[in-house]
């Protein structure tokens, strides 16, 4: 075994000491603080390169995977293991997590400059990483779960960073509870697959619960509704993916958890956590991929679970892209981007396998951090404004981000060639397009993609171009606008380099790490899948693939020509006027602006339903099991006093008259013995007096 | 033979009365006895833990006397694995207690007392192996309980205490009577002996040829169950549990929530699972289902509560509601199911650890309780705080820790023993285990909107000057803190003493 292999578990170990270490340190040090967590991070970094390495060179003799266990806890005489596997899955999710994660902990640097809690927002984001690192390395579906809910955890506590502010302390409520509920489906389904195969272990030299013999006997066996077990199993963990990956219908809270700061939603809900859920499933993508060997069915080129993951993604992926065109906050547009681009990502593993989702979610990982680090570079320069229509001719001001922004809206658009985006689209679209089961899902995403073009390019107008209407009151237009010199410190501002820098970075990645991933160069579907490939030109002008790029490519340049010309060719001049599209369709702008009101059939349903069961337990404690209790107690009250009303009145009457005779009787007796000597002598004396006098006349008569 | 277990019972009794002797007026020294015998108790059932031999689960450090011969009444200890992990929670909860009540002005020798008092009558409980003197033990833990509620309590504690001790007198009643039934029968009262009967079968033969009727077996098993199900508490008979806890001061519901209501689950494995297995069979999908029932129920409830006490209360009931689930899966007659025992012991295993968990992290919750009501002069109601994060930092820190666990978190306590009853439950019962979910859903809710009220939002300006924790305070928290996170990352130092007698008692539920 290699060295890197048995001491992979320092990357995640190295973010946890670093929190544990500014947690328990008590000066305020934040030169420390920040030191530690990038270090760490920047270790880890290196060690994942050294690890990534290892995994190369091993195309056309299979996929690379070593692993390693060790002994945890024991229960009924057996041991239970927990252990990690380096393979090019592993490999290439630590490079990402390490390196974009070691950008956006720079770029915090600048941004939570003046935050009083900055060794707070440290330590949880140390803490984080070392999580979700362990959600990656994990080989154990247990050691998993426990990395993923410190992730749940850590983004628990970021989203509610700013407690104070109500909205956020709701947020972070809302997330946790959402991915619980998908993480209750992943906890049922783990300890099935526990109970069907005896291990939780991903590989283990043929032993393993994702390895072929424990699949092929979990297809063979019915369950609930006629089902194959490897199905329903699928079904439960694939809950778990839904919840954390905000699919529909548990997206609800990943648009709320923008409350949390900037580097945050970058990180944590765009780049690599709810990306977890996309990775579980490509982790888990032998038993999604396991047909059912049941008699009477026959699945062909697909299996069941591949269908409900593809269709939950293609829906989502509309659905998202649909709401972000009618938002105004600059990081919900963001926010419903994520969810739409998590659904492209479900779909690519549904249509087209585990390279496929995974290459869109790499790509993903960079571009989407880019826009938001820069949405929070302008958020920052336009002094914590988050709405665009407060915003508007920023590329004056700020001129690096709005470069880096560009790049970061073409690679989410998809442009043709020079950004990763339309690759990693592109082969998920070629996939759906060639799925045998139906062709919806294509058309789906062909829809969203020209949504996405068009949402991108209303967000870019919106901000960067036009005027800037930062200055002016809502409502009316400021008389004071054209006064630069009362406001100029008011005006945006560009961020400082520790901010820009790491946007700079992204942005070439944005747009160099297409390259890995092109139908002439397939090198990415290789390392994942370890089949042999080579460069090969004529690919590209295959009729299916070429025509397929064309078509990809007419389709951005529409969303992208529809959104210059309704927002750029004639910006908005004031804060308050209505929304081109408002004024065109309200109903419909109605609709998407509210999210189709799916927070409030949710407020109206499940949320009332658990307040009115509350409120039933709560009722039946007190008055029925309690009345019960009550009813006993008064009865055994009531039964007393009868008890004591006949001993009182009843019994007792005949008896205290008996009793007052003889203590009457009693006390007439009892006056003969006062016991006072005085008494006595006189009844002597007077009784011996009667006795002389009684002697003497007594003897005369 | 040795004497160790006597003597461990011993300490906090004797302990007790000669501080109730040193009268109210030497405070310091009164509580000041008190830690020390009750750190005693700590240092002995820890010298009984390194001892204990965990490679083999049966009983151990056993004593055996003839006590009244005729009657068949033995004085019988000794420890299992179950046994000792209780001895050493009641070790480890009882000098927290004692720390927590350390300002207590009102008659501080009586309540001490009162207190070691209670503490000898759960050793004794926890190692009496005869029906005799188990009860007694059983019933001395119940009346210092009593008095602690009734002279210390809240403002309701006259019902609470009443409701209290009826509730558990008619189940201790109903216990008395089953195993007066059972005595006349066999001629038995030993634990051990009474459990081999039940596997050869005889018991029930022996009870109906006795008493002449069929289904007295049900019978004396309802009376026995009606004594442990109050004291768990299974819903429908947990009315005097919040109420109780919430009336009862701070350290005194530390004890009964940390150590007493473990009794229960105790009673349910020491007693009815091997001694009733067939009765258990007879009715374990009503069993299965009360145990659903509590767990879904009592967190719902707990949601709608609005006092700080009463809603830890009723998460207490909910996470007892797991250990049920699992000891009355594990009874089920398991065919078809992939490796049964090893799956009952998964259920078991984690009964037990969700117990210990439970003491610690339940009675740690009550002790966040009591600094707060210290700080707030009494209120302790959900909205009566807000933004306390911004001035009591450490205070919520640790408290949320403490919430996370509860709430079962990986990574800290709650989650293993939650998770492996789950895994055991499952393939046994699977529609139990599924919708028991729901539980662990509605207790992320409740407690996270407990954090959500108290600790986020703006600050309450009343609270303005509420100070931290102090550095003493630190130190009272910090050992189940420390626990918390050691047990969530090794719980194998729990799982490996008490494996080998689950599995013992998974062969005695098998045949």
């Amino acid at each position: 075994m290699i060295w890197i292999v048995k001491n992979l578990w320092l990357i995640p170990a190295l973010p946890l000491f670093a929190a544990g270490i500014i947690a328990v340190n008590k000066q305020p040090a934040r030169k420390l603080a920040a030191t530690l967590a990038i270090g760490s991070l920047a270790v880890g970094f290196l060690l994942s390169l050294c690890a990534f390495s290892a995994t190369l060179g091993h195309h056309g003799e299979g996929v690379f995977r070593e692993v390693f266990s060790f002994p945890w806890i024991q229960f009924g005489g057996q041991w239970m293991d927990l252990g990690w596997v380096l393979d090019p899955l592993t490999a290439i999710m630590l490079v990402m997590v390490t390196f974009v994660g070691m950008l956006i902990f720079i770029f915090s640097v600048g941004y939570m400059a003046h935050d009083e809690n900055f060794m707070r927002f440290f330590c949880f984001l140390a803490l984080f990483a070392a999580g979700m690192l362990g959600v990656v390395i994990a080989n154990n579906l247990f050691l998993f779960f426990v990395s993923w809910e410190i992730v749940g955890l850590t983004s628990y506590l970021l989203i509610g960073f700013w407690y104070h502010k109500p909205s956020a302390a709701a947020a972070a409520k809302k997330a946790f509870i959402t991915t619980r509920i998908g993480d209750l489906g992943l906890l049922l389904g783990m300890v099935w697959l526990y109970a069907q195969t005896g291990t939780l272990n991903f590989y283990d030299g043929g032993h393993g619960c994702m390895e072929s013999t424990q699949l092929v006997k979990m297809a063979t066996q019915v369950t609930i509704g006629g089902f194959a077990v490897s199905t329903v199993v699928g079904f439960l963990i694939f809950l778990g993916a839904v919840g954390k990956s905000g699919q529909f219908p548990l997206h609800v809270w990943l648009p709320d958890a923008m409350e949390g700061p900037t580097p945050v939603s970058a990180l944590i809900h765009a780049a690599t956590m709810v990306a977890a859920g996309v990775f579980l499933v490509a982790r888990v993508y032998p038993l999604m991929a396991q047909s059912p060997l049941l008699h009477g069915t026959m699945w062909l080129d697909t299996t069941p679970m591949l269908i409900i993951v593809t269709w939950v993604g293609a829906i989502t992926a509309i659905f998202g892209a649909s709401i972000a065109v009618a938002q105004n906050d600059i990081k919900r547009i963001l926010a419903y981007s994520t969810v739409s681009q998590l659904g492209y990502m479900m779909m690519g593993l549904g249509v087209g396998g585990v390279a496929v989702g995974m290459f869109h979610l790499i790509t993903h990982a960079f571009f989407k951090a880019l826009l938001f680090l820069g949405s929070g570079s302008v958020i920052h320069g336009c002094h914590e404004e988050q709405d665009v229509r407060k915003m508007g001719g920023l590329k004056k001001y700020m001129p690096v981000t709005f470069a880096v922004y560009a790049v970061g809206m073409l690679a989410l658009a998809g442009f043709p060639l020079f950004f990763s985006g339309f690759w990693s689209k592109d082969e998920i679209l070629h996939s759906a397009h060639n799925w045998p089961v139906s062709h919806i899902p294509f058309l789906l995403g062909c829809t969203g993609a020209l949504f996405t073009a068009f949402y991108m390019t209303r967000q870019v107008a919106l901000v960067f171009f036009g005027n800037y209407r930062g200055h002016q009151q809502a409502g009316t237009p400021s008389a004071h606008a054209h006064s630069h010199a009362s406001e100029s410190s008011h005006d945006p501002h560009e961020s400082p380099a520790v901010m820009t820098v790491p946007l700079v970075i992204l942005a070439g990645f944005a747009i160099l790490l297409g390259f890995v991933g092109t139908p002439a160069w397939p090198w990415f579907d290789g390392y994942l899948t370890g089949e042999e490939f080579k460069f090969d030109l004529s690919k590209l002008t295959e009729p299916g693939t070429l025509g397929l790029m064309i078509a990809s490519a007419a389709i951005v340049f529409t969303g992208l020509g529809l959104g210059w010309f309704l927002y750029g060719k004639r910006p908005r001049k004031t804060v308050a006027e209505k929304d081109v599209l408002e004024a065109a369709q309200p109903f419909f702008y109605k609709v998407l602006e509210n999210k189709y009101f799916i927070d409030e059939i949710y407020e109206g349903t499940v949320i009332r339903f658990n307040a009115f069961a509350a409120w039933l337990c709560d009722f039946a404690d007190r008055w029925i099991f309690g009345g019960a209790v009550m009813l006993v107690k008064y009865i055994t009250v009531g039964l007393a006093w009868l008890y004591r009303l006949t001993d009182e009145y009843f019994v007792n009457l005949g008896f205290d008259t008996g009793c007052e005779a003889l203590r009457e009787s009693g006390g007439g007796l009892s006056k003969l013995q006062t016991g006072r000597v005085q008494t006595y002598l006189r009844v002597i004396g007077v009784a011996l007096v009667a006795l002389i006098i009684f002697l003497i006349w007594g003897r005369k008569a | 033979m040795n004497h160790w277990l006597t003597i461990l019972t011993l300490v906090p009794f004797i302990g007790g009365i000669v501080i109730a002797g040193l009268g109210a007026d030497r405070k310091n020294l009164v509580c000041g006895l008190a830690l020390a015998t009750s750190l005693v108790g700590l240092g002995g059932a820890l010298c009984l833990w390194l001892h204990f031999d965990t490679s083999q689960g049966g009983i151990q450090f056993s004593e055996q006397f003839d006590w009244v011969p005729s009657l068949g009444i033995q004085y019988f200890l000794g420890v299992d694995g179950l046994g000792l992990l209780m001895v050493l929670l009641t070790a480890i909860v009882t000098p927290l207690a004692i720390l927590a009540s350390w300002r207590m002005d009102d008659r501080p020798h009586v309540y001490h007392a009162l207190i070691l008092w209670l503490q000898a009558g759960l050793f004794g409980t926890f190692t009496a192996l005869n029906f005799f003197h188990w009860f007694l033990f059983w019933e001395l833990g119940l009346i210092p309980a009593f008095f602690l509620i009734k002279l210390w309590g809240g403002p309701k504690r006259g019902p609470a205490a009443t409701q209290f001790f009826v509730y558990t007198m008619v189940g201790s009643v109903a216990l008395l009577l089953s195993f007066l039934a059972i005595r006349l029968a066999t001629g038995s009262f030993d634990f051990i002996e009474l459990a081999g009967l039940a596997k050869s079968g005889v018991l029930t033969t022996k009870l109906q040829a006795a008493f002449g009727w069929k289904n007295i077996g049900l019978i004396v098993f309802f009376g026995a169950f009606l004594g442990f199900a109050v004291k768990v508490p299974l819903i429908p008979f947990h009315t005097w549990l919040p109420a109780a806890y919430s009336e009862a001061p701070s350290p005194v519901t530390m004890l009964l929530t940390g150590v007493m209501s473990k009794m229960g689950v105790y009673g349910f494995l020491r007693i009815l699972l091997p001694i009733f297995p067939d009765q258990i069979r007879q009715v374990l999908t009503l069993l299965l289902w009360l145990a659903v029932a509590t767990i879904v129920l009592s967190a719902c409830a707990a949601f709608a509560q609005r006092d700080l006490k009463r809603i830890i209360a009723y998460s207490s009931i909910n996470h007892l509601g797991y250990c049920l689930l699992a000891l009355f899966a594990a009874t089920a007659v398991a065919t078809g199911v992939n490796n049964s025992d090893l799956q009952k012991a998964a259920a078991l295993d984690g009964a037990l650890l969700q117990m210990f968990n439970h003491g610690l992290t339940a009675s740690a919750l009550f002790l966040f309780v009591a600094l707060l009501e210290r700080r707030s002069g009494g209120l302790r109601g959900l909205d009566d705080f807000g933004g306390l994060r911004k001035i009591i930092p450490v205070f919520t820190g640790l408290m949320g820790i403490s919430i996370f666990s509860s709430l079962g978190l990986p990574g800290l306590n709650g989650f293993v023993g939650e998770f492996l009853i789950f895994k055991g439950v499952f393939p046994l019962a699977p529609w139990a285990a599924a919708i028991s979910t729901i539980g662990l859903l509605v207790t992320a809710i409740f407690l996270l909107t407990l954090i959500q009220r108290v600790f986020c939002g703006p600050l309450n300006a009343r609270w303005a000057k509420m100070p931290d924790l102090t550095t003493a305070e630190r130190f009272l928290v910090l050992p189940g803190i420390a626990l918390m996170f050691v047990l969530g990352i090794w719980p194998q130092f729990i799982l490996g003493a008490v494996d080998a007698t689950v599995m013992k008692l998974v062969q005695q539920l098998n045949f």
